[in-house]
């Protein structure tokens, strides 16, 4: 039965993580993260959980520990942000091609310099391309919900891929909302155990993690990855899909459309700013106007034709980044979407707006704004990467 | 202390096979550690010579458990396993008398220089584990540059013996002492060359709990340019110039062992510091009449750190 | 050997057949032979402990010979011999 609590993302996280007893947890604290890795800490201080909490002296050490304590068998969680993030990049990577499905909490923050410690993606998005899959959250029900999520989606024998589990820096990690949560039978029961196929503590049946692999293997090696990324796209969607059946909570997919069926102009937008923006399309749909929401939760891998879909039939789209891709063209959720809509049988106009670095807060107002260009334009916008809410613009 | 006899009963760990290069001494390390003991092992192994020579695609030399990370980061890496394993017995997923011990192995520039954030860490946060540092005393596996292990006028490929510059400016750090800093249950220092000696650490380190820390003088043909048969009598000239003593501190309590106290208690020959440069074409230019200042002064700074070792052992 | 494609090989580069280095022969890389000559040996396991190529063969606490598949012909096994029981040739001399 689900029991209403007042949690903040980071205790979402944090509660969550009780439920789910992982073997390890090895963490580093960095703001705006700090609050989860404390909660957990009491669990592990009162005896309500059985995990090895490491302590490690930096995040590079953080993801290496949950690096050796997954390839030794057992359910790992760690969570971390901004610049911690970037000084673990290196082992991100590794965890990754060593396929090992451990779950890491982001509470997205603007990497430095100069060095802030509010939300943006930047973040996360230095490491799309690491081989993670990556799931964005709107508020603490979803950063709950998402850690169950993502252990049976990397824990899935034809994934066997490590997940991020993302969320707004402060917006959400901070912020106390009511999160309908699970009891934790129904959680054992949800994430079940994990017994992986090979151990380094199996040391009647040894393996070898981590070897040289040069010219001869490593493209191989890599050609599994893809894979596995492919075949993680369906695995999410039937996870997130059942997920209400199995648990009585909440539906989820791998992206949201909110209005989109008859929406001539859409905004597509990641986790805590879809939440504002769906307040402005209720209060436009009152005043006649056809305006949606794309939110994509899965960002790795891409749902392509997920998103191309929900987008057919909208005339003007505008992305939403929270991050830049200093000297590409536009966002990286721009870029994937712009991408995506590439085949599509009528392709609409679409504009990125960069908005909301280092916190800069985004609000109902500047949304407005950004539908009421798109259904007032001339013509079809495209191509036009622009900077919301910076003063000089 | 087994019998070197007994421990030929043992099944060996490392296979030949292996890559790395003829007359190398991190394999002999290894071979002697892994010999000494009985316990099944899990390892993890920072990127360096070690590594990659054992470890090359898909081949493993490795009859072990074994993990390779990344440069940095043994000493972490097994300490997430050793975690694991603790997890996992307080789970009753693994029997509570299940012994398994973990060994972390890393040359000098991954344990004196990149990784020694990540070995303090896991040494100061208590793992029931063993770090091995192989030190050859310079980067080998790129191709000989200098590291803080570097002995002082030693030439590296960054630090080579100009016609201004002699070599390596700086004397190396001492780890040693750097993790004897940390009130470890178990630091030593050992030489492949009095097997025996480390042999017998190990045997002791692996009935102790709690975290451990081993330096062993690693030599390398290539790098010190000396003969491929010559690993063994150099890392025992080593010893008996008192460059590299042999020692253990536990809890604090330092003690000088093997050849070394043989030579602190005057039953061995303490040799010149010569002796042992001069095998090894890294030093050859040290002993040239123009640097003979600067021999004279390295051969007192070894004195003097042999001698506060000595009156350190004797408190 | 025979390369495999990414369906046939495990994920994560992972290898699972341990200690298979062994079929990898680096005894061709040697330039001097070691020869083991049984009247002066004393079987004191020096050589075994020493060597960095796990290629002294030892059987019920004897050395019986240098395993030449793996020896890369370093020496050491020489150079800690007490008794002189091991004598260096040139690869490709004996017979």
């Amino acid at each position: 039965m689900a029991k209403p609590m007042a949690l903040s993302g980071n205790f979402a996280a944090a509660y969550a993580t009780k439920q789910i007893n992982p073997h390890v947890v090895a963490a580093y604290p960095i703001t705006p993260q700090t609050l989860m890795m404390e909660k957990f800490s009491e669990y592990v201080a009162n005896g309500e959980v059985d995990t090895e909490l490491v302590c490690v002296e930096s995040e590079h050490s953080a993801m290496s520990a949950c690096i050796g304590a997954a390839a030794a068998g057992g359910r790992v969680i760690t969570s971390t942000a901004a610049n911690g993030l970037a000084l673990m990049f290196e082992v991100v990577y590794i965890a990754a091609s060593l396929r090992l499905p451990i779950t890491m909490c982001v509470m997205n923050r603007a990497l430095s310099g100069p060095i802030n410690i509010h939300g943006d993606h930047s973040d996360s998005m230095g490491t799309r391309d690491s081989g993670w899959i990556q799931i964005f959250n709107e508020n603490a029900q979803e950063v709950y919900d998402t850690m169950f999520q993502a252990v049976r989606i990397g824990e899935h024998k034809d994934v066997m891929l490590p997940v991020m589990v993302n969320f707004d820096g402060f917006i959400t990690s901070h912020k106390f909302e009511r999160v309908d949560t699970l009891d934790d039978a129904a959680v054992r029961d949800y994430v079940g155990t994990y017994t992986p196929e090979h151990s380094l503590l199996d040391t009647e049946d040894p393996v070898t993690y981590g070897p040289l692999d040069l010219f001869d293997y490593y493209f191989e090696h890599k050609r599994q990855q893809v894979d596995a990324m492919r075949n993680a796209l369906p695995v999410a969607r039937e996870v997130l899909t059942s997920y209400a059946r199995e648990t009585g909570q909440n539906e989820y997919d791998i992206i949201e459309a909110y209005h989109l069926d008859d929406a001539d102009v859409a905004i597509v937008a990641l986790s805590s700013t879809a939440g504002t923006a769906k307040f402005v399309v209720d209060r436009m749909r009152a005043e006649g106007k056809k305006v949606g929401l794309l939110k994509i939760r899965l960002f790795r891998p891409f749902p392509v034709e997920a998103v191309r879909e929900a987008l057919a039939g909208v005339k003007q789209v505008a992305v939403l980044d929270r991050s830049d891709s200093f000297g590409a063209y536009g966002g990286p959720v721009f870029a994937e979407v712009r991408n995506a809509l590439y085949d599509a049988e009528s392709r609409p106009g679409i504009v990125d707006y960069i908005y909301g670095l280092g916190g800069r807060d985004i609000n109902a107002v500047d949304i407005e704004g950004v539908y009421n260009r798109m259904l007032s334009a001339s013509g079809r916008m495209a191509g036009d990467v622009q900077y919301l809410g910076v003063r000089g613009d | 202390m087994a019998s070197l006899k007994e421990l030929t009963e043992r099944e060996e760990r490392l296979t030949g096979g292996h890559r790395l290069c003829a007359g190398c001494g991190a394999s002999i390390i290894v071979r002697q550690i892994l010999q000494a003991t009985n316990y099944p092992v899990v390892v993890s192994c920072a990127t360096g010579c070690l590594e990659v020579s054992t470890t090359i695609y898909p081949y493993t030399a490795w009859k072990n458990p074994f993990i390779h990370n990344a440069f940095e980061n043994s000493a972490v890496t097994c300490s997430g396993a050793e975690a694991m394993f603790r997890a996992k017995k307080r789970t009753g997923e693994i029997p509570a008398d299940k012994k398994v011990k973990f060994i972390a192995f890393g040359g000098d520039g991954g344990t004196y220089d990149i990784g020694i954030q990540s070995l303090s860490g896991a040494m100061e946060r208590g793992h029931d584990m063993l770090y091995v540092c192989y030190n050859n005393e310079a980067y080998m596996n790129t191709g000989i540059q200098r590291s803080s292990a570097t002995p002082l006028g030693a030439a590296t490929t960054t630090s080579p013996a100009g016609t201004v510059i002699p070599g390596k400016k700086e004397y190396p750090k001492d780890l040693t002492e750097v993790m004897a800093g940390h009130h470890l249950p178990y630091v030593c220092q050992a030489s492949p060359g009095y097997f025996q000696d480390l042999i017998k650490k190990v045997e002791t380190a692996m009935e102790i709990e709690g975290p451990k820390f081993m330096n062993t003088l690693s030599p390398c043909p290539r790098g010190w340019r000396h003969a491929n048969d010559a690993a063994i009598r150099i890392s025992k000239l080593a010893v008996d110039c008192c460059f590299w003593p042999l020692y253990e501190v536990r809890n604090d309590t330092y003690a000088l062992t093997g050849q070394s106290k043989l030579i602190a208690d005057g039953k061995k020959e303490k040799v010149p510091l010569a002796e042992y440069l001069k095998p090894q074409g890294r030093f050859k230019h040290l002993l040239a009449p123009k640097n003979k200042e600067l021999l004279d002064s390295i051969q007192e700074e070894v004195d003097r750190r042999w001698e506060r070792l000595v009156k350190l052992s004797k408190l | 050997m025979n390369e495999k494609t990414w369906k046939e090989i495990p994920i994560g580069g992972l290898i699972l057949d341990a200690g298979n280095a062994a079929e990898y022969h680096t005894g061709d890389w040697r330039t001097e032979r070691p020869v083991h000559i049984l009247d002066k040996c004393k079987h004191c396991m020096f050589c075994w402990i020493c060597c960095p190529d796990s290629a002294v063969i030892v059987k019920d606490k004897k050395m019986v010979g240098i395993d030449y598949d793996y020896c890369k012909g370093c020496g050491i096994c020489k150079d800690v011999c007490p008794f002189d029981a091991i004598e260096m040739t040139i690869e490709g001399t004996e017979d």
